[in-house]
């Protein structure tokens, strides 16, 4: 399948499919950040997670409208306000879940998987009675329109470049706050034992609905990020929730870098088949090998060695 | 004989069934028209996944969320004996291809391919929707339960299954009919399943399968199997050490369960004439565990009032009020699983001791304690043992 294309030739499609699946890497390293959060270190399992996601989208849609209509002066910089108010959004309706919902369920994992399911339609049918059932999309300020043109052959737009380093500050500031913050070690020790991290004098319930709160918050801002490569429709979040659960777990639900690595081989594997076969044969593969590998490997790709 | 009888079946459990019958036998066919009992038939083939996840989840402590898969497996292995029939030669001799199903004329294909041939055969067909599921579902637990994988991983990695299989379907048009499905089926062997006396005849047909997979489903729980099953739920790790191999357990029980799911997507096929990828993926799988929770986990008769009560509302409401049947599903998720973890069935159970202990108050105490208390007891120790599971 190769002969047909030149070796220079051969080097920009892997280059502009790699590019490509560096786009697709941050969008699930995004989505899959807040899971690692909410499933790696919580263990609850957010069927909802793709909603608080298209939350975000829906903001950032809503804040682009108040900029075009209010300020249209300022409008370059909505997207900055936009990702705040999706954070904002999407984790207060995360804190007030986890108080409504989730903090009953702590101690039955698979009930919540139900019960944030339910979460997902109604929030489903609540964006398709409020934005309506068609998808939206946003129109991007000038300075994220265009490409960079690297070599002849290989050209790189720009909004993907800025979501890819939007991505790594977040990562990075994910890992800042779980691994070397106070807070990120209270959490830590919840999530490792409750009562024990209850009796040396943290409060449990505050530091469980700050943790959900992040990671939905997380996923807002992913969703908002997601708005300048597609456009949003009431069920997009389903779409990817199956995708960001598989990274998730095959990364090791516990590790953050297992997260990363794991979103970029899905990633990158997905996008550089899809060239020579089909998008739905490409991602059937992709899904195939990754739940192959995990039937050999349950634990994923970077585990904690600890007893349980 | 009569001990072991009385032990299987119970007077309540006697009485259970006998009111299922009645109302699937007698209250319904004798009140809708052939259009709804056709529905409740299609209603009653969901039910049959529902049984098997009470089985998995309820008894066994598995949560799959890919009962849509093997829902699938049987639906398509009887669709594509049903299109085979239906593309006779002289039937599709419009065609570039006279012989195949119309699909894959469309698609360009001009023979049929190798793994449609065997489904030229009623009797192949028959096996291959008893055990094919039952045997992928075979690979995919071994490969699991002998790993020690569980619970949650287990439920994401069956979803993530059921996903695949939907965009393999819809990606190979040619070989599946792609996101229309399998459809315009006609007749089984000669015989015309579109008209009415065929529906009533299948729908009966489908209640008699029903009551044969509840006895089935009936015998493994209140057999030592399901004591286990029960076991390995709230203690994997005792049940293990007594030296018990806890995953041949939990390999079998799956397997069960997608034997029945298989079941009733092949009487869906029947039923329906049609079958599309809308019912393999992952949100008709997770509505079968709603069917399931809302009938009760852990009630096998539970678990058919629960594919019936949530599908008659979905019709009726989605009919009425579209934009709200999402909010009511939601509610309904949440709802049951806040407030009422044990379904109708845990209801159900509650009135039944309540009348009973009524009952036995109000009568002359001297000749009838004995039986009552007898009777309170093990009621009492069996939803000692079924109380929800803490995993």
């Amino acid at each position: 399948m190769f002969a047909d294309y030149s070796s220079s030739e051969l080097v920009a499609i892997f280059a502009m499919q790699g590019f490509a699946g560096l786009s697709l890497f941050s969008i699930f390293v995004l989505m899959a950040l807040g899971l690692a959060i909410i499933f790696g270190q919580m263990g609850v399992i957010n069927m909802a997670h793709g909603e608080f996601m298209i939350l975000g989208a829906y903001m950032t849609y809503l804040t682009s409208h108040v900029f075009e209509s209010l300020m249209p002066g300022l409008y370059g910089a909505y997207f900055i306000v936009a990702m705040m108010v999706a954070f904002l959004a999407a984790g207060a309706l995360g804190a007030f879940v986890e108080w409504a919902l989730i903090r009953r369920l702590y101690h039955r994992p698979l009930d919540t998987l139900l019960a944030t399911w339910g979460l997902s339609l109604i929030l489903q049918q609540c964006y398709r009675s409020i934005f309506g059932a068609r998808e939206v999309g946003v129109s991007l300020p000038d300075w994220l329109m265009g490409s960079v043109a690297i070599t002849d052959m290989i050209e790189v737009p720009i909004n993907g470049l800025f979501v890819m380093i939007l991505t790594l500050l977040i990562a990075a500031g994910v890992y800042y706050l779980m691994y070397r913050s106070n807070w990120g070690g209270q959490v830590r020790a919840v999530v490792q034992n409750r009562p024990m991290a209850g009796a040396v004098g943290i409060n449990t319930e505050r530091v469980d609905r700050a943790t959900f709160a992040l990671g939905c918050g997380i996923a807002g801002v992913a969703g908002s990020a997601f708005t300048m490569i597609g456009s949003t429709g009431p069920t997009s979040g389903q779409l990817y929730i199956v995708d960001t659960f598989l990274v998730v777990v095959f990364g090791g639900a516990a590790s953050l870098l297992g997260t990363i690595a794991s979103a970029f081989t899905i990633s990158q594997a997905q996008s550089t088949m899809e060239f020579f076969l089909s998008g739905s044969m490409a991602k059937v593969l992709t899904l195939l090998v990754v739940v192959g590998i995990l039937m050999l490997r349950p634990q994923g790709l970077f585990s904690l060695k600890i007893r349980r | 004989m009569n001990v072991m009888k009385s032990n299987l079946f119970k007077r309540q459990d006697l009485i259970n069934y006998g009111l299922l019958a009645l109302l699937l036998l007698v209250v319904l066919p004798l009140t809708l028209d052939i259009f709804r009992l056709n529905l409740v038939g299609k209603y009653l083939s969901y039910a049959f996944a529902a049984i098997g996840l009470v089985l998995c989840w309820g008894y066994g402590g598995i949560l799959s969320l890919g009962q849509g898969i093997f829902f699938g497996i049987g639906g398509y292995a009887m669709a594509m004996f049903l299109k085979l029939e239906a593309s006779s030669p002289e039937a599709t001799a419009i065609q570039s291809t006279p012989g195949i199903p119309d699909f894959m004329d469309w698609n360009q294909l001009t023979a049929l391919p190798w793994f449609w041939e065997p489904f030229n055969s009623l009797g192949f067909t028959v096996l291959a929707i008893l055990f094919v599921a039952p045997l992928f579902a075979f690979v995919v637990a071994t490969a699991m339960f002998k790993r020690r994988v569980g619970g949650v991983y287990f439920a994401i990695i069956t979803q993530a299954i059921a996903a695949i299989l939907t965009i393999l379907i819809i990606g190979q048009q040619g070989y599946t009919g792609g996101v229309n499905g399998i459809t315009d089926l006609r007749t089984l062997m000669g015989w015309d399943i579109r008209s009415d006396s065929a529906k009533y005849v299948l729908y009966f047909f489908g209640v008699a399968m029903l009551f044969l997979c509840l006895l089935m489903a009936h015998l493994v729980l209140k057999s030592k199997l399901g004591r286990l099953l029960v076991a390995i739920r709230d203690r994997e790790d005792r049940v293990r050490f007594s030296g018990y191999d806890v995953s041949n357990f939990k390999i079998f029980v799956f397997c069960f369960a997608a034997m029945l799911s298989a079941i009733g997507g092949a009487m869906f096929t029947l039923q329906v004439g049609f079958m599309s990828p809308t019912l393999v993926g992952i949100v008709p799988s997770i509505e079968m565990v709603i069917f399931c929770a809302l009938g009760g986990r852990l009630s096998i008769i539970g678990a058919v009032y629960g594919a019936l009560l949530v599908n008659a509302a979905k019709t009726t409401m989605s009919e009425a009020f579209p934009e709200l049947w999402l909010f009511a599903m939601g509610a309904l998720f949440i709802g049951v699983v806040l407030a009422f973890p044990n379904g109708l069935a845990g209801l159900y159970t509650l009135l039944v001791d309540k009348f009973k202990q009524r009952r036995a108050h109000s009568s002359a105490p001297a000749n009838r304690t004995s039986a009552p208390a007898a009777e309170k007891e093990q009621v009492d120790s069996s939803s000692g043992v079924t109380a929800p599971s803490q995993s």
